[in-house]
């Protein structure tokens, strides 16, 4: 009796843990048609060519350019990415190769906590710091007026956002490198930096470019660091100094009013999904490239 | 051959420079909402509601934001650990040998993780719609256990790797089923990992912002129901601060160093646990 007792205990865990392990998948697939069919009417009125590509936003005469958004998004992600990119690779080549093991612990918790803090304490500290910064120092020494809310500073918040993010997994990539490699280049006589240059970079490569993407894909969505600095002026930004308003700004600052006017829910929801859609992407391609580095270590 | 010693020394010195910088810019971060929050708090602030004309300025605090973020962070955890601690049993112990779906879930979770806030926001709005819901803590709670299952779940997929395999022969081999190796001996083993993680997940939902304010709406008051709406510390930080009064704005400012000192607290206790308790454990 209390055999049988504990065997269907085990079948009915066994049919739970499988339940629950399909949901992540299940969750991608409802997020995706659900996003889009929201969407739909939309993009059954207007051809997605024109909703891309039109720079006329008026909701309340029913026109979607999603144009001067995307280009919002794509000026911040880019100053980001330029700005974080050479300075994580540096910091993520000083701690793996370079540093004593006492500084790599006193560093692992800082990369974490910058990780860690919320996105609304970056806008803060955007409005406080970085703003004034642009507006008053940088703009001034290219000769420029500017408020300070700006791509630039929405792409430097982001930029200090996706450096641990992109510190941490280049981290994991240098890890996997065998020790073996460095020392046979050393022993060659190569010094540190020219062992980093010819061996760990170029064996890291594919693992230093996933880094990236998966930077660049966390720089797409971020919200409300961004938002709070980046000016929301419906534009397609044509200089550093102009303000911006990337696709996520767009979701935050509209979903107030979004079903008293037709279609305008629509065009957020189709906003979502365009992001969804980027990031996912952006996801899978890294993860596929981090998961074949991972494998061949084992 | 002296070219090859200066390339040394410049990409040395670029290195740590850089390391300075980030380092540099953290301290800048940390001390300015410090700095500005210190000024701004008060215990009024802290465990009054805010009362009529507050937000021209008169007299209040952030209680409500205060009991809302837990009550949000806090159910979503719990939400969030009831669904993935299942999806990380079976990774681990009830896969069928060659199935795809071990792979399908971990690379799922793994590209849920890179989703941004907004776009769980934006879905926990169709499911507003879907469920004939309201903005409230219950759908705040949703969406942020949503966000968090993919931390939490690779966070201890990660830790549950590393038991050793010779601790579940010993289990098996006496007898026990899975569900029992898991629930009973697994989980003692894995107990420090498990609230590390547990402890990520619950800062990554109490700090974020963008999911909250599509789906959990705000109020003045505290939240008793679970279809009420429900305010919360990252919307408090951003309304207070985008209004005209610098008597409100202090108040984002002091809402500003709570959040942080409890994102400093529970990255603080989550690093204490892992270190205190990995003591014993099997090896």
């Amino acid at each position: 009796m209390a055999s049988s007792w504990r065997i269907k205990k085990e079948l009915l865990a066994h049919k739970l843990v499988s339940l629950a392990s399909t949901l992540p998948a299940w969750l991608i697939v409802i997020m995706f048609f659900g996003l889009l069919l929201k969407a739909r009417p939309l993009l059954l009125s207007q051809s997605l060519g024109h909703l891309l590509f039109s720079s006329q936003w008026s909701p309340f005469k029913g026109e979607f350019g999603f144009w001067p958004f995307i280009m919002g998004t794509i000026w911040v992600t880019m100053i980001a990415l330029v700005v974080a990119a050479p300075l994580s690779l540096l910091v993520a080549i000083f701690l793996s190769e370079y540093a004593k093991p006492k500084i790599r612990e006193m560093a692992r918790p800082m990369i974490d906590l910058l990780a860690g803090l919320p996105s609304v304490i970056y806008g803060v500290w955007g409005i406080l710091i970085i703003v004034p910064l642009v507006g008053r120092f940088l703009a001034h020494l290219c000769g420029v007026s500017s408020s300070g809310y700006s791509v630039l500073a929405g792409g430097l918040v982001l930029a200090v956002m996706i450096l641990p993010t992109i510190t941490h997994v280049i981290l994991e990539v240098f890890r996997v490198i065998p020790q073996a490699v460095r020392e046979a280049s050393l022993s060659l006589g190569a010094t540190r930096w020219e062992t980093v240059k010819l061996v760990v970079l170029r064996e890291g490569a594919p693992g230093i470019l996933a880094a990236f993407v998966l930077g660049v894909s966390r720089a797409l969505g971020e919200t409300m660091a961004v938002l709070m600095v980046v000016g929301n002026v419906v534009r397609v930004p044509r200089s550093f100094f102009d303000g911006g308003y990337p696709l996520p700004a767009l979701i935050a600052n509209n979903y107030g009013e979004m079903m008293s006017v037709p279609l305008y829910d629509s065009a957020l929801m189709l906003a979502a999904a365009i992001l969804f859609i980027l990031v996912i992407i952006f996801n899978f391609l890294a993860r596929l490239v981090l998961w074949r580095i991972e494998r061949r270590r084992t | 051959m002296k070219w090859r010693y200066l390339e040394e020394k410049v990409f040395q010195g670029l290195m740590i420079a850089a390391t300075l910088l980030a380092a540099l810019v953290l301290l800048i971060i940390l001390g300015t909402i410090l700095f500005k929050g210190a000024k701004a708090l008060s215990l009024e602030m802290l465990f009054r509601l805010p009362k009529g004309g507050y937000y021209l300025g008169r007299e209040g605090g952030i209680l409500n934001a205060i009991v809302g973020s837990l009550q949000l962070a806090g159910g979503a955890t719990l939400l969030a650990l009831t669904i993935s601690l299942p999806i990380v049993f079976y990774l681990n112990y009830f896969t069928r040998p060659r199935s795809l779906w071990p792979i399908i879930t971990r690379f799922s979770l793994d590209v849920l993780w890179g989703v941004p806030s907004i776009v769980y926001g934006a879905f926990g709005f169709l499911l507003m719609t879907w469920l004939d819901l309201k903005a409230s803590l219950l759908l705040g709670i949703i969406t942020l256990a949503f966000l968090e299952i993919p931390i939490m779940g690779r966070a201890m997929d990660e830790v549950f790797k590393l038991v050793p395999r010779d601790l579940l022969d010993a289990s098996f081999s006496l007898g026990a089923t899975r569900w029992e190796t898991a629930w009973k001996v697994v989980l003692r083993q894995t107990l420090p990992g498990i609230v590390t993680a547990i402890l990520i997940a619950f800062g990554r939902a109490i700090g974020d912002a963008a999911s909250v304010l599509l789906t959990a709406g705000y109020t003045d008051n505290l939240t008793t129901s679970l279809f009420q709406p429900v305010a919360s510390l990252p919307l408090a930080i951003f309304f207070q601060l985008g209004t005209p009064y610098p008597e409100v704005q202090q108040r984002a400012y002091a809402a500003a160093i709570i959040l942080t000192l409890i994102i400093l607290a529970v990255s603080f206790v989550s690093r204490r646990i892992a270190r205190h308790y990995s003591r014993h454990l099997v090896l």
